[in-house]
């Protein structure tokens, strides 16, 4: 997000932060959100919601339908980085996704909240019908893709890279951010998805 | 840090029959298969009917283990493990309950839904509910409608149960219940549904008997439906 926010010149637009390990308890990131807008709503113009459902269930949409909030289309974040259209005509039901984001912080919100630091004999358990980790990466760096070998050979997986930029991310906050003319008085507030 | 000492080590053939059980309690909360397996060995040798030895100590002790995971004591790795466990005694035990006809309450046949290769909770499910004495047929992961209904027709269970991991995945228990609607097939099966992006309101808006928030949920839920359903055929 602050990448796009920089190569866009969108100065205007603010950037407030959940803690990403919400994704890992999904039921609790409605409430983080609404938390989160009622403390900042009277600072901004407009909030935007940078959350796809994230495996809420529908609830987020109907927090933002509540609210009055524009939201990210689709399920998760594989799905937006990838193109929503597009992630779903493929419909990967065997691969294990992750951003660059999940890439770098694989121990701290795959690795070690699954309990296979402690436990490795799990693995198959959580692992076993998927085939292959397809690292969607929103920047070409190497060193990301070595590392996402790695992971993906730690979890007996295949591995396949994909470099879909930021994707419908870019797209969304173009549709919403666009400056009316200099420093427009559009603000956004944003949590950013993994 | 304390050194491990040969005289605190316990000797599970030394322990009387209260004493193991608390212990296999113990046991099956840590994840120690080879222990669970053994006790459970033990407690047939001392003549132990099979049945009770499944009842008494290690649905007792899931049982434990289960309400601690709903509470946020435990967490998933640590329930896979105790559920290894107890999959390990219940290898031993499965053979001799249908040799001794322990008594079955009800038939359930369970699969994760078309689109959806996530089976942790439908396994748990399937363990608790064979523990619990229903007869569970397993239809594993990705099934399509025409799964659930060969199997509905080939099994007659007393129980259908859809489970779901994704968002993208979960409406399809839609098509299945509006497919056993339209086929005249769904006031004979009680429908159970459950997976971590579902709630009340969804397994209600899509049909189902009940949403089951975690494995020993699913158990009560469906053992009060079955009770229901006897209890209704009697009065009719």
């Amino acid at each position: 997000m602050l990448a796009l926010r920089s190569q866009r010149g969108l100065d205007h637009v603010g950037l407030i932060c959940l803690p990403a390990k919400l994704h890992n308890s999904p039921e609790r990131i409605p409430g983080a959100v609404r938390a989160t807008v009622a403390r900042h709503r009277g600072h901004y113009a407009q909030i935007k919601l940078l959350y796809a459902d994230c495996g809420t269930g529908g609830a987020l949409a109907a927090l933002c339908e509540e609210l009055g909030l524009e939201m990210l289309p689709g399920a998760h974040c594989y799905a937006v980085y990838d193109g929503v259209a597009r992630f779903a005509a493929r419909a990967e039901m065997r691969s294990f996704f992750l951003t660059d984001f999940l890439v770098r912080q694989f121990d701290a919100f795959v690795w070690r909240p699954l309990g296979l630091d402690r436990h490795p004999e799990l693995r198959d358990a959580y692992f076993g019908n998927y085939r292959t980790l397809v690292h969607l990466a929103q920047v070409d760096a190497p060193e990301t893709a070595a590392l996402a070998e790695s992971h993906a050979a730690r979890l007996g997986l295949a591995f396949e890279r994909r470099l879909t930029g930021y994707g419908d991310l870019g797209v969304s906050l173009d549709g919403w951010a666009r400056p009316d003319g200099p420093r427009s008085a559009r603000s956004l507030g944003a949590s950013p998805p993994r | 840090m304390a050194e491990d000492n040969p005289e605190d080590e316990i000797i599970l053939s030394e322990l009387d029959d209260a004493e193991l059980v608390e212990q296999m309690f113990d046991d099956l909360y840590d994840g120690m298969k080879e222990e669970i397996e053994e006790g459970v060995r033990i407690l047939l040798d001392r003549g132990w009917p099979p049945y009770r030895v499944l009842t008494e100590a290690l649905v007792g002790g899931m049982k434990i283990v289960g309400e601690d995971f709903r509470d946020g004591i435990l967490f998933v790795p640590e329930v896979l493990l105790a559920a290894g466990a107890m999959k390990g005694g219940m290898a031993i035990l499965k053979p001799l309950l249908a040799e001794t006809g322990a008594p079955t309450i009800g038939k359930m046949v369970i699969g994760t839904v078309k689109g959806d290769i996530h089976d942790i909770g439908k396994n748990l499910v399937s363990m608790m509910m064979e523990g619990a004495g229903f007869e569970v047929i397993d239809l594993g992961i990705n099934n399509a409608v025409e799964a659930y209904l060969a199997a509905m027709e080939a099994e007659k269970p007393d129980i259908l149960g859809m489970s779901a991991l994704l968002t993208t995945t979960m409406p399809y228990m839609k098509v299945v219940i509006d497919t056993m609607v339209a086929q005249g097939l769904r006031d004979d099966t009680i429908v159970l549904v459950g997976g971590a992006p579902l709630n009340e309101d969804f397994g209600r808006a899509i049909g189902a008997d009940a949403y089951c928030r975690d494995a020993a949920v699913a158990v009560e839920t469906a053992k009060a439906l079955i009770a229901r359903r006897h209890n209704r055929a009697a009065a009719g």
